[in-house]
């Protein structure tokens, strides 16, 4: 396999890693300022915070290691992309930033409002439809070259309906995904209010994330007939994907196996990236860059890879060390012990 | 090209970031080894105070370390989004440690997380002890390799550029460029001193202002004993550092030393200013300059006289350079005379002038950092990649830098304030006397667990 591959894959996993924690993430914080909103925060909060807490920075790291692991394997793309993205880019950090550091105020500083905690269920669906941005722009179209450097040409950007509908696709997706997972966990957590609260929303936002799914696929139709075609050669991943969705809405009508349903959830994503990212080979922003031009030098390639693979070596272990402790731990999640700092 | 504007304002946000990010970074990579040794400390010496001591610095460095990810994700990104053309060229040859320092920053987070919340869950505290380990020696490996990273932009090796196309790339051989020993070693030593100067500054702040515990009195005194160390730790390397700009980077030393003519037997230049190309109320030292790079009083010292004009560094980075070591040297001096006050007995040490010294040294350790920052960056001006890339060529061409720069100072104003006032708050609101008797009520109650 070509080292390129080798390296497209890996940020594909750790992109993938960070859509599904940083869905959990994002949706969370939404459903805890809505249910302040609407009276019901007492069913939600406790459970919300007993999750996220040991695992917020954890979610942060996963972004850092993509765009990070991006310019290493694919230098290039710090050129096409960095140069095109200054204001959605710094706008999305500036919303984590704040996003981050209000959570650890509130957290552990005890500083609490109402406001607050509306803002920052708000920032959770900005995030996302700023970084979404870079989703749209690889698709071509969007960036002009001119003798300086690239450009983003933000006119095209708001009145194409195929970023719209990439914005719409990340929210109710978040939101879809959050709500599943959260599920799931106030099972665990023997939570019994907030399962019906939230299985009501995962039922709810099921429909509009499919939905806006399969209008992507539409709207590539015309924007970018060549990968259109590519996509439609995937069909059958697409379909498998739809059966794994059609599985995971069955499991929560009936009201059985959360666990087996967000494992279908994650399998539908995950598939649906995979065939999404296949038909996007081999390019990584259409047309001007492609993995192959962008790859980075051989001994740096191998020198990542090795790194990659000596760093998941410590990684992998810790990572299950974290979840045995808090996310499988039967005291800790039914919240029975506070070991809190 | 018209991108000066689009330079000169990516030159700004780029410092203002650095310079917001690192005051949290310094705490970061510091701070977590503080709390292993009070740990550790608690445990060898069976006393309550120190584990008391790690638990309450763990509460507030989760504070600064939030502050501290997220400017990092934003310098980690503004690296790609202002300087593409630098990221571009260089990614071929450093992406390694920038990569491996992900890494570390990793294992970190995840072990903080555990760590905070596994306060009383095993019988055996010496477990909980072993989490620090992974959280110190993460804080310290992400140190270690951004810091590899900006040694290679002092020194960059490990490539050939043929018609300007990198060749022959040899990432280790990049990473161990001759910048990296001192640079790492100092970082890392000033961070440590940082943080146990300011740890000592909370102790020494509390005593003064009413509480007379002994828990404080241990935690100054602990503090400025490792403070102490760990100044004389970075004027050793700081004399390195030295050594290895005369060899390496002679243009950087002799314009932080205002050394413009290539002499033997150079006279070291503290203070002073420079009005007209002349040197006022300057204190010389005589042959100092040639200790300090060649450890022989009578070496040659390459002076400004040997470069062209158009790639030396500004001169004002003599001021910053003065800062820095003068703060440094000052802080050795008072630790020592305080820990020597405190072994004789001296009573002066115990004195309100005095301790307000002390509280004094943990800010004036950061703007030491923050000074030796700039006379490091300031100081390869007018490169981004010494002898291949200028800074001008790095920059983004995009016309909304501007824009940018004061939505970021908007975004460091809130966190800025914002952490100082909810560190304040949760010391303030929660004083050791009162989680001494909580603690102690809590273990007559058979240890149950109380929920908040």
């Amino acid at each position: 396999m070509d080292l390129e591959i080798v390296g497209i894959t890996v940020l594909g996993v750790f992109l993938f890693g960070y859509i599904i924690v940083a869905s959990i993430d994002f949706g969370a914080g939404f459903f805890n300022a809505y249910s302040t909103l609407t009276g019901k925060q007492h069913i939600l909060t406790k459970v919300i915070q007993r999750y996220l807490s040991p695992v917020w920075e954890v979610t942060n790291v996963f972004l850092v290691f993509f765009f990070v692991g991006i310019v290493g394997f694919f230098p290039k793309t710090a050129y096409y992309y960095g140069s095109s993205l200054l204001v959605p880019a710094s706008i999305a950090i500036i919303l984590l930033a704040i996003r981050g550091a209000y959570y650890a105020f509130t957290t552990y500083g005890g500083l609490k409002h109402k406001r607050y905690t509306v803002l920052y269920g708000l920032t959770g669906l900005f995030i996302p439809a700023s970084l979404s941005i870079v989703l749209t722009i690889s698709e071509g179209g969007f960036v002009r070259l001119e003798d300086a450097g690239p450009v983003l040409d933000y006119w095209v950007l708001f009145t194409s309906p195929l970023s719209w509908s990439i914005v719409v696709l990340s929210l109710t997706s978040v939101l879809y995904i959050s709500a599943v997972f959260l599920t799931w966990y106030s099972r665990k957590a023997k939570d019994w209010g907030a399962v019906k609260l939230l299985r009501k929303y995962a039922l709810a936002w099921s429909m509009p994330a499919i939905i806006t799914a399969a209008g992507i696929i539409v709207e590539m139709r015309t924007h970018n007939p060549e990968h259109f075609g590519r996509l439609v050669d995937l069909w059958w991943m697409f379909a498998l994907s739809l059966l794994l969705f059609v599985g995971t809405v069955y499991l929560l009508w009936n009201r059985i196996a959360y666990g087996l349903a967000f494992v279908l959830l994650v399998g539908q994503f995950a598939l649906a990236f995979l065939a999404y990212g296949i038909s996007h080979y081999p390019y990584l922003m259409y047309p001007y860059l492609t993995i192959y031009d962008s790859f980075t030098n051989e001994a740096m390639a191998t020198a990542l890879v090795i790194a990659f693979i000596a760093g998941l070596g410590l990684l992998l272990p810790s990572l299950y060390l974290l979840l045995r402790l808090f996310l499988f731990n039967k005291e800790y999640v039914q919240g029975n012990r506070d070991d809190h700092a | 090209m018209g991108n000066e504007e689009a330079v000169f304002f990516s030159r700004v946000l780029t410092e203002l970031t650095l310079s917001f990010h690192i005051i949290y970074a310094t705490i970061g990579v510091g701070v977590p080894l503080m709390i292993m040794i009070a740990q550790w400390v608690g445990i060898k010496k069976q006393d309550d105070h120190y584990i008391l001591l790690a638990r309450r610095w763990t509460r507030g460095f989760v504070i600064t370390v939030a502050v501290g990810v997220v400017t990092g994700t934003a310098i980690g990104l503004q690296l790609s989004l202002l300087w593409p053309n630098f990221m571009e060229l260089a990614g071929n040859v450093i992406a390694l440690p920038l990569f491996m320092e992900t890494f570390a920053f990793f294992f970190e987070a995840i072990f903080l997380g555990i760590y905070i919340y596994t306060w009383d869950r095993f019988k055996n505290q010496r477990r909980h002890l072993l989490l620090l380990i992974p959280v110190a020696l993460g804080a310290s490996f992400s140190a270690v390799f951004i810091t590899i990273v900006n040694a290679f932009m002092n020194a960059p090796q490990g490539f050939d550029l043929v018609n300007g196309q990198l060749v022959n790339v040899s990432p280790i051989v990049a990473m161990f460029n001759p910048a990296m020993p001192t640079k790492v070693a100092h970082v890392l030593v000033t961070a440590y001193m940082t943080s146990a100067f300011l740890l000592a500054a909370i102790g020494a702040y509390r005593l003064l202002k009413g509480s007379n515990h002994t828990y404080h009195k241990k935690a100054l005194f602990l503090t400025m004993k490792l403070g102490f160390v760990f100044s004389i730790a970075t004027a050793i390397v700081g004399d390195f550092s030295g050594k290895y700009l005369a060899e390496y980077q002679p243009e950087k030393l002799a314009a932080a030393e205002w050394h413009f003519e290539t002499a033997e037997g150079a006279p070291l230049i503290l203070y002073g200013v420079l009005a007209n190309g002349e040197v006022k109320y300057a204190l010389k030292i005589p042959f100092a300059l040639s200790i300090l790079a060649h450890s022989n009083p009578n070496a040659e010292v390459v002076g400004l006289d040997r470069f062209p004009e158009a790639d030396t560094p500004p001169l004002y980075i003599h001021y910053l350079f003065d800062i820095m070591v003068t703060i440094g040297m000052w802080m050795i001096g008072v630790s020592a005379v305080y820990l020597v006050g405190t072994w004789l007995q001296w009573r002066f040490v115990l004195a309100k002038w005095f301790r307000w010294l002390l509280v004094l040294g943990g800010p004036l350790s950061v703007v030491a950092i923050e000074a030796g920052w700039w006379l490091d960056e300031v100081g390869r001006q007018p490169w981004v990649l010494r002898g291949i890339m200028r800074t001008k060529e790095a920059a983004t061409t995009s016309g909304q830098v501007e824009t940018m720069l004061w939505l970021f100072a908007g975004l460091y104003l809130i966190l800025g304030i914002g952490s100082v006032l909810v560190l304040c708050r949760m010391f303030r609101s929660n004083p050791v006397e009162r989680e001494l008797a909580d603690r102690a009520a809590e273990k007559e109650g058979n240890g149950k667990w109380i929920l908040k």
